[in-house]
């Protein structure tokens, strides 16, 4: 049985994009067969973080306008052979996407693989509602920052109105995807604390990603962070949050780095 | 400043004040705003507009219906231009 993920979270910037590479890679490293998404048509990024930004020919507006097959479209990955990708369009509009156009290439899809994820643009036009209109379950990517909660608030809002499971009468089935979370810096009281974002969004928890330098090399080298760095904290965060999805319960820990005590005091300060 | 402050203070973090501030907003965006918010003011005006319309003819796009959140209490303004002698009879020939 196919599942429709859509990894979504209002404002920009927090990490949909990475945590879509991340959470597809490591789905594909659990045996699961993957596709993942890009809806962010115009500005088109997940092909570049995961590195097969060169491979592309078709894209997702060609399949959905019928100019392209569906197999034309899909790009397979180098490293995971169990791991597909469907790029954006770069250089159309949002406008482009149709509803029924998403709805026959995600049905589709639900023939071939275990795991859809669908990476949202940001914002809650368009782009956004249509990468959320088909999704079964939805991973919300929140950082410990005030504008960031406020806007997933929205956009569960949208999760339990605008989605086609909403309009039917079922629930879209919600997880919480905490990101550049500072577990020190939120016991200091200085960032929201994990707690306070739950009391808030009132959402299931699925992980806690650290801060983390690990993330920002991976998408440099085009490589999901738990491909390229398979033992750092954030891709240990994000393989529990892939177990916790495919239903195993999964004690909730904040992965930490290793740091050297020289380098502790320099980021100290730093902050 | 804030650095200042916290080296002779001790540790008061800003934490608890993002936490207030986003409970008091989201509750607020919640009843009345985000998504519910257009629905909520659409009803209040076509309500209003429709009590005060029994007793007074009224240009329907003069009736406004504002809701101004503030930090402790909310204030729902209704603005409506009720016309004189002669705009009313000019109404009353173009409907």
């Amino acid at each position: 049985m196919a599942k429709v993920l859509v990894v979504t979270s209002g404002k920009g910037g927090v990490g949909k994009t990475t945590s879509t590479a991340a959470l597809g890679a490591a789905l594909a490293q659990a045996g699961q067969s993957v596709v993942v998404i890009d809806f962010d048509v115009g500005l088109r990024n997940l092909d570049l973080v995961m590195g097969a930004e060169r491979r592309v020919v078709f894209d997702l507006i060609n399949v959905v306008q019928g100019v392209a097959k569906l197999s034309q479209a899909l790009i397979r990955d180098k490293r995971l052979e169990n791991l597909w990708l469907i790029p954006a369009s770069q250089t159309r509009d949002k406008d482009a996407l149709t509803d029924e156009g998403v709805r026959r290439v995600i049905n589709e899809l639900k023939a071939k693989f275990d795991w859809i994820l669908c990476d949202s643009p940001a914002g809650i036009e368009r782009g956004a509602t249509l990468a959320m209109r088909y999704a079964d379950e939805a991973v919300i990517v929140t950082n410990p920052e005030v504008s960031s909660v406020r806007d997933s608030d929205r956009i569960i809002g949208m999760l339990d109105s605008k989605t086609a499971k909403a309009e039917r009468g079922e629930r879209v089935e919600k997880h919480l995807l905490v990101t550049r979370y500072d577990a020190s810096r939120a016991s200091r009281g200085e960032m929201l604390s994990i707690d306070d974002i739950l009391e808030i969004l009132a959402t299931p928890l699925l992980g806690i990603i650290p801060e983390s330098q690990d993330v920002l090399r991976a998408s440099n080298v085009g490589c999901p962070v738990t491909l390229n760095s398979t033992t750092s904290a954030p891709s240990r965060a994000y393989m529990d949050a892939v177990r916790r999805l495919m239903g195993e319960t999964v004690p909730m820990t904040v992965p930490v780095e290793r740091k050297g005590l020289m380098n502790r005091l320099l980021r100290r300060r730093a902050a | 400043m804030m650095n200042l402050l916290r080296l002779i203070g001790g540790r008061s973090g800003s934490a608890p004040v993002a936490r207030e501030r986003l409970q008091i907003l989201l509750a607020h965006e919640r009843g009345v705003g985000g998504s519910g918010a257009p629905e909520l003011l659409e009803l209040l005006r076509s309500e209003i507009l429709a009590v005060v319309s029994k007793h007074v003819d009224l240009d329907p796009e003069k009736v406004v219906v504002k809701m101004d959140r503030g930090k402790f209490v909310s204030m729902l303004e209704v603005d409506i231009e009720v016309p004189n002698a002669a705009q009313r009879s000019k109404l009353m020939a173009a409907t």
